[in-house]
C-alpha cells in the first residue's frame, strides 16, 4: 500500500504528507485527505458544485492557517468572494489578512501581455513561470484554477496541453502545494478534460455529476483515481449547505448496473 | 401495561444510539399517533440538552407541529425535516424551524438535512423520529428503503443519537420487516397499554 495502511483498513491520521480538504466526508473517503502536493482534477457539467467545493477547500485550509490561492478564469473574483459570505464558516479576515487570495487570471494574461487567441510556446512557459512564481511568493499551499478548461481553450494542441501540464504539475509539486483543477465537461461525456490528456497527467480525478432515479434529478461525487492513497470507488450523494459539502451513500437498492 | 407517559419513560430509559420502532395499531390509529407525538415531542426530553428531529412523511410539518404545541412542545428544540409538503404542493407557509425536502423518494436529502441538522444544533442527547416507515414504503421500493433504514440506523447509532421508527403494525412487507428487525433494538407497542 502506498500509505502503508491495510486495504479497507482505517485511514491513517491526517500527517503532514496530507492535505485535509476540511469536508469530513470526502476526508473520510479519501483516507485523511488529498496527498500533499497533488494535482487534482475536479471535473464536472455545469451546477453540479464544482466551484464551491474548490472554494471550501481553500477557505477550510485558510482557517488552518495555510495560504491558499483561488485563480479565477471563469467568473471575476469579486463575485466569488461574495459568495463566500454564503458559507457560515467564512470569516472575511481570511482574506483581509491575506490568508486567501482571490487573483484573475484574465489581469496576469493583461499583465504578462498575453494576447494571442493561441497561446505560444514561450507564453505558456511565461504563464507556467507565472503561476509558479505567485505560488512562491505568496506561501501558498492550496490553489485552484478555475478553471484548467479556460486555460486549455486558449493553448488548443494536445500536445502543448500535455506539456503544460507536465510541466505545472512539476512546478507545484516542487513547491509542495496541493492543486485543484476544475475541468467543465458535458453532462454525458466519457472523459473528465477536454482533450483527454489533462486527466491521464494530474495525480487524481473527482468526478461531480448528476444522475436520475424515478426522475428526480440527484448530486452526486465519486473519486475516480487517486494516485499514492486508498480511496473509496463509491458514488455519493452531495449537498452544498451553508455548513460545507455533506455527503452520504448513494442509495442502489438492490440494483445492478453495468454488466 | 403502558400508559401514555410511560413511553416517554420507556424512550428516555433507552441509551443513546438505540433504535426503537413504536408500533401504533391501524385501529386505534389517531389514539396512538397522538400518544407516539407525545412520548417523542414531549416526554421524551423536557429539558434543553435534548433535541429531536421530526422527520415528517406521513403529514406537513405544519400539521403535526399544531399538534406539538397543543402539548406543549417548545420550539427551540425541535427541528423537522418535511419531506411530504412539497410533493402535496403545500410549501406556502414554511416553518422556520423546518427544512423541506422535494419528495419522499428523496432518501439520500433525508439523510443529508439529518446530518445538517445534527452539526448544525448539536446536543448532548439528540433524537431522530420517523414518520412513518410505512409513508416511505409508499413512494419507495422495499429494497431502497431497507439499504436506506440500514445506512442511516446505523450511522445514527454510531453517533449515539436515539431513533424512534413509526410503524402501523400489519402493514409493512415482510422485506421491510426482516430489515427493522435487524436495525431495532426494542419494539415498544402502543397497542398494549392501558
Amino acid at each position: 500500500m502506498a500509505d502503508g495502511s491495510l486495504p479497507g483498513g482505517p485511514p491513517p491520521e491526517p500527517g503532514a504528507d496530507r492535505c485535509p480538504t476540511g469536508i469530513e466526508a470526502l476526508d473520510n473517503i479519501l483516507g485523511g485527505g488529498f496527498p500533499r502536493g497533488h494535482l487534482v482534477l475536479v471535473a464536472g457539467s455545469v451546477g453540479t458544485g464544482k466551484t464551491t467545493l474548490t472554494l471550501e477547500f481553500l477557505v477550510r485550509g485558510a482557517e488552518r492557517g495555510e495560504h491558499s490561492l483561488f485563480l479565477s478564469v471563469t467568473e471575476a473574483s469579486s463575485k466569488l468572494r461574495q459568495n463566500l459570505s454564503t458559507f457560515e464558516f467564512f470569516r472575511p479576515e481570511l482574506v483581509s489578512s491575506g490568508r486567501l487570495v482571490f487573483v484573475d487570471i484574465p489581469v496576469v494574461y493583461e499583465k504578462l501581455g498575453l494576447d494571442h487567441e493561441e497561446f505560444t510556446l514561450e507564453e505558456i512557459d511565461l504563464l507556467i513561470r507565472s503561476i509558479q512564481g505567485l505560488v512562491s511568493e505568496l506561501k501558498i499551499s492550496r490553489l485552484v484554477i478555475d478553471s484548467l478548461t479556460s486555460v486549455c481553450y486558449r493553448i488548443r494542441r494536445e500536445e502543448r496541453i500535455r506539456d503544460f501540464m507536465l510541466k505545472l504539475s512539476q512546478v507545484l509539486a516542487d513547491l509542495n502545494c496541493t492543486t485543484l483543477l476544475v475541468s467543465e465537461i458535458g453532462q454525458t461525456s466519457a472523459r473528465f478534460s477536454l482533450h483527454g490528456v489533462e486527466e491521464a497527467i494530474v495525480d487524481g480525478v473527482i468526478l461531480l455529476g448528476n444522475t436520475r432515479r424515478q426522475g428526480d434529478i440527484i448530486r452526486v461525487l465519486q473519486i475516480i483515481k487517486m494516485r499514492g492513497t486508498s480511496h473509496s470507488r463509491a458514488q455519493y450523494v452531495v449537498e452544498l449547505t451553508p455548513i460545507g459539502l455533506l455527503m452520504a451513500p448513494h442509495l442502489k437498492g438492490g440494483q445492478q448496473e453495468g454488466g | 401495561m403502558t400508559s401514555d407517559s410511560e413511553i416517554g419513560e420507556r424512550l428516555r430509559a433507552l441509551s443513546g444510539g438505540s433504535a426503537v420502532a413504536l408500533r401504533l395499531d391501524p385501529h386505534e390509529y389517531a389514539d396512538h399517533y397522538f400518544a407516539a407525538l407525545a412520548a417523542t415531542l414531549r416526554d421524551l426530553g423536557p429539558d434543553s440538552s435534548t433535541m429531536t428531529i421530526y422527520v415528517s412523511v406521513t403529514n406537513p410539518a405544519a400539521l403535526v407541529w399544531s399538534l406539538a404545541q397543543a402539548l406543549d412542545v417548545t420550539a427551540d428544540r425541535v427541528w423537522f425535516v418535511d419531506a411530504i409538503s412539497h410533493i402535496m404542493m403545500n410549501y406556502r407557509d414554511p416553518l422556520p424551524n423546518a427544512t423541506y425536502i422535494e419528495s419522499p423518494r428523496m432518501l439520500e436529502d433525508i439523510m443529508l438535512r439529518v446530518e445538517y441538522l445534527l452539526r448544525k444544533y448539536p446536543s448532548p442527547h439528540p433524537t431522530v423520529v420517523i414518520d412513518s416507515v410505512n409513508s416511505l414504503a409508499i413512494h419507495n421500493p422495499p429494497d431502497l428503503l431497507s439499504e436506506f433504514f440500514h445506512i442511516l440506523i446505523n450511522n445514527l447509532k454510531s453517533r449515539q443519537v436515539l431513533t424512534a421508527l413509526l410503524v402501523v403494525s400489519d402493514d409493512t412487507t415482510s422485506v421491510l420487516d426482516q430489515m427493522l428487525s435487524l436495525v431495532v433494538d426494542e419494539t415498544i407497542d402502543l397497542g398494549r397499554r392501558v
